[in-house]
């Protein structure tokens, strides 16, 4: 009896899918938007999001990761790991070529990884430090040696973190200068055509890919439009068919989303997860104070932040680690909007009035009014609060400097808290020159201690036990303030289909999209 | 002969005003906070010294401030504008590669706003006792006092989302390869909306300019005489009143057309039109220090340019003026 439900059941859901499933159809070039504009789309060289977005379709890396970060084959058809942990070894699909023909090879991947990226990416020149050899026994195969277990490292093969440049091109010469930067060669779906500045940038169908019929899409135009209004009316009058994440403001979004045709979704950010962050100066002033600091978070309405300025998307973070990050300890008490306890508190630390100064992130309208919020909660506890309006290059400025008391910021957190969490608060990472380090100045030795066993500790198992540690003291001391894990979301035509089914989104969306028109 | 000795004294001090400038704006880029180095890492999401020394390193950023301004000053004086740091590419080329766009939007918005402006001032003047002159005057003052970005934005919703006439933004249709008469149809119709945006506001100073200096030149007795000679309105209006009363206007475009390089930055950033304005703004945002000296050397250079132009056609206006000099 059960087993012919069973039977019934599978054969109803495979008829099912069949009905469902949709034949795609090759044909069409899809209209988007980029912004702003990169600098350069060479993967390697620029590690801005813009330059990923571009590049992640032209270039690959050896794997690709799904909405659940779980790896999926790209360069590499097949990958094992040994039991210790120490030892990834690639297999390299056999037919892959480079956009100008030459073939690509597991000398490539040595190249990319061993000489390109150390010398040209400061994140993943930190992720191969514990990589103790790379080598290539045969044309494709690929043997990474570890120094010690580092559970992220499966982690580490996407393509704006890993991307597979060419030997051929690059070797001995200057990466950076190197002519061959006005054309990108890489393997991906789709190959460079034209960039026209300030205008757009044409990508067209790579016709050699080495995964049969793929991809769907003619080509893509990546459209320039500086001003963010326009871009919204860009895609009301038809002219494009996608508006990635973050690319309208946000009080643009509901009325975009109920446009005809129009699809929304929150996916594809699961890799980079941003989590908006206060940074609050620990070394001086009423900032120095752990009780201040745990008063500025129950001083804050988070809530009314996300449901207002972010029209309800994203989660108000618990603690240190994100929702999306492994490893995340749920059993803490979140800071409630308590502002009666803020003010507790304040009184209990004897702060009396000095003047802080909130350096807010010049990312757009909802930024500024967001800066205003936080403001105004600040001050409804006694907070003396102003804000100091500056550029970009002054944010990372007075960052870099140290030269603030609460400062906004967004972080990725790369999907593991060893890639993208404990940056931000292990005290051998407090360096004054970069606004991406532990910018706080936090020093705690357990925590410093906690975050290095729990990077090199295998399997996951005893990971864990660490990391809850670690953030059981970080909600206690508060070293900087959580305000929001960001949903961005991105909107598109509902005929265009399997556009976002990847972690990194539209980062190398376009591969499996087609258009049912 | 004196004439020409004073426009070449004029050259002469052109170039000691520019050389100024270049130092000037030399130093004022380096008092801005953060330097490209920190905007492009800052960008990238991680960073550490050793990149951050890369960059500097590479752009020649580590040397001492006045070897920089050395450096900077004898390229310039041997036409080099050097290379943008962000974009990798020469300063000069960049610059060449923008400047048609801004100079059709800019050029055409001027001869737009000079041509109606005089125009419409000169109705107004004539008309100025009666309904049509006030309500020419009251058109010229609310296109003076609305902000442009808001007009930018208004055209655009009515123009191309509400009845879908004209595109909305760009310099030519994307994906479609016009050539030879169909592409300057293509960007004439992309150029309507940017333009005469950034036409409205100058078109209403030269309107009211035109009038208040023509009714002013309709008081003087050689207006009276001709008058009392029984010339036609119309040939006294134009012979006698407007062409005395051009001095003032010539001034001021004279002035705006020293802005035509870089004058443009919101009109192109609505209208996302890939000119100079856009990319100094950008520029300044990347602290990209060679690329935005080379654009203020740019407009520096057309700002001296059209005072001196200016100042010919003073004389060829109002000989008085040449003999005086």
């Amino acid at each position: 009896m059960k087993k012919t439900l069973t039977l019934a059941i599978t054969i109803a859901s495979l008829a099912a899918t069949y009905a469902w499933a949709e034949e795609p159809r090759s044909g069409g070039v899809i209209n988007t938007v980029i912004q702003p504009e990169p600098p350069g789309i060479i993967a390697g060289v620029h590690q801005n999001a813009p330059t990923q977005t571009v590049s992640g379709n032209i270039y690959e890396s050896l794997l690709r990761y799904d909405t659940d970060l779980n790896p999926m084959p790209q360069l590499a058809r097949d990958w094992t790991v040994s039991e210790d942990g120490l030892t990834y070894t690639f297999y390299l699909h056999e037919d892959a070529t480079w956009h100008d023909g030459e073939p690509f090879t597991s000398a490539d991947v040595v190249f990319s990884t061993d000489v390109y990226l150390r010398e040209m990416n400061p994140r993943t020149r930190t992720i191969l430090s514990h990589v103790k050899s790379i080598e290539a026994p045969d044309d494709h195969t690929v043997v990474f040696t570890l120094k010690n277990a580092f559970g992220p490292f499966i982690l580490a093969f996407e393509a704006g973190t890993m991307p597979m440049m060419p030997k051929h091109i690059y070797e001995n010469t200057d990466f950076r200068t190197n002519e061959a930067n006005n054309h990108p060669i890489g393997t991906g779906p789709f190959k460079f055509e034209s960039w026209d500045r300030g205008r757009v940038i044409k990508l067209v169908k790579n016709e050699d890919y080495y995964e049969e019929g793929l991809p769907y899409l003619d080509g893509i135009n990546w459209h320039v439009i500086p001003d963010a209004s326009s871009r919204a009316v860009a895609y009301e009058n038809g002219t494009i068919d996608v508006l990635p994440a973050n690319s309208v403001e946000n009080f643009d979004i509901p009325r975009l989303s109920k446009l005809d045709n129009t699809c929304r979704t929150e996916q594809g950010q699961e890799y980079f997860s941003p989590f908006a962050m206060l940074w609050m100066n620990n070394r001086e002033g009423p900032t120095a104070d752990k009780r201040f600091r745990q008063a500025v978070m129950y001083a804050l309405d988070r809530e009314f932040v996300r449901d207002v300025l972010w029209n309800g998307l994203g989660k108000v973070p618990l603690s240190s680690f994100g929702s999306n990050a492994s490893f995340q300890n749920d059993s803490l008490p979140p800071y409630e909007h308590d502002p009666e306890r803020a003010r507790e508190l304040l009184d209990e630390m004897g702060y009396e009035g000095e003047e802080i100064r909130l350096l807010p992130i010049p990312y757009g309208e909802t930024w500024v009014r967001w800066a205003e919020a936080v403001q105004q909660n600040l001050q409804e506890v006694g907070i003396n609060v102003s804000t100091q309006s500056t550029d970009i290059g002054g944010w990372n400025q007075r960052l870099a400097e140290w030269d603030y008391d609460l400062a906004f910021t967004y972080l990725f957190q790369y999907g593991d808290p060893a890639l993208g969490i404990s940056r931000t608060y292990i005290s051998s990472n407090i360096a004054k020159g970069s606004p991406w380090n532990n910018v706080e100045g936090y020093k705690n030795e357990r925590v410093d201690e906690l975050f290095d066993l729990a990077a090199t500790a295998y399997p996951d198992k005893k990971r864990e036990e660490y990391y809850h540690e670690a953030q059981e003291i970080l909600h206690d001391e508060v070293p900087v303030g959580w305000l929001l894990e960001l949903g961005f979301p991105t909107l598109y035509r509902c005929d265009v289909k399997n556009l976002v089914t990847t972690g990194i989104g539209l980062n190398d969306g376009f591969k499996n999209a087609w258009f049912d028109r | 002969m004196l004439y020409a000795r004073l426009i070449i004294m004029r050259l002469l001090k052109a170039v000691i005003v520019l050389f100024l400038i270049v130092i000037f704006n030399f130093f004022l880029i380096h008092m801005a906070p953060g330097d490209p180095a920190v905007v492009m890492a800052g960008e990238a999401g991680a960073t550490d010294a050793e990149f951050l020394n890369q960059l500097r390193e590479q752009f020649g950023l580590d040397q001492p401030l006045y070897v920089q301004l050395w450096n900077y000053v004898s390229g310039i004086a041997t036409l080099d504008f050097g290379y943008s740091y962000r974009q990798q590419t020469p300063v000069f080329d960049l610059i060449m590669d923008r400047l048609p766009a801004t100079l059709l939007l800019t050029g055409t918005a001027f001869v737009m706003s000079l041509g109606l402006g005089i125009l419409a001032g000169s109705m107004a003047a004539a008309r100025a006792k009666k309904l049509s002159g006030s309500l020419i005057m009251a058109l010229a003052l609310v296109f003076y006092a609305t902000p442009l970005f808001w007009v930018a934005l208004m055209a655009v919703m009515l123009f191309s989302v509400q009845l879908e006439w004209l595109p909305a933004y760009g310099y030519y249709t994307v994906g479609t390869d016009l050539t030879g008469f169909a592409l300057v149809l293509d960007i004439g119709q992309h150029l309507i909306l940017p333009a005469t945006t950034l036409a409205l506001f100058s078109m209403a100073v030269y309107t009211r300019m035109t009038r208040t200096s023509m009714l002013e030149a309709s008081q003087q007795d050689y207006v009276k005489t001709a008058r009392a000679k029984g010339l036609a309105p119309g040939v006294i209006q134009r012979r006698h009143i407007l062409r005395n009363a051009l001095l003032p206007i010539i001034t001021l475009a004279g002035l705006q057309a020293g802005q035509m390089v870089g004058g443009a930055i919101l009109t192109e950033t609505v209208f996302a039109w890939p000119g100079i304005g856009r990319l100094m703004f950008e520029a300044l945002m990347q602290r990209d220090y060679n690329l935005l000296l080379g654009i203020f050397f740019f407009s520096a250079a057309l700002v001296i340019a059209f005072n001196i132009i200016t100042d010919l056609v003073y004389g060829l206006v109002d000989p008085r003026i040449k003999e005086s000099s």
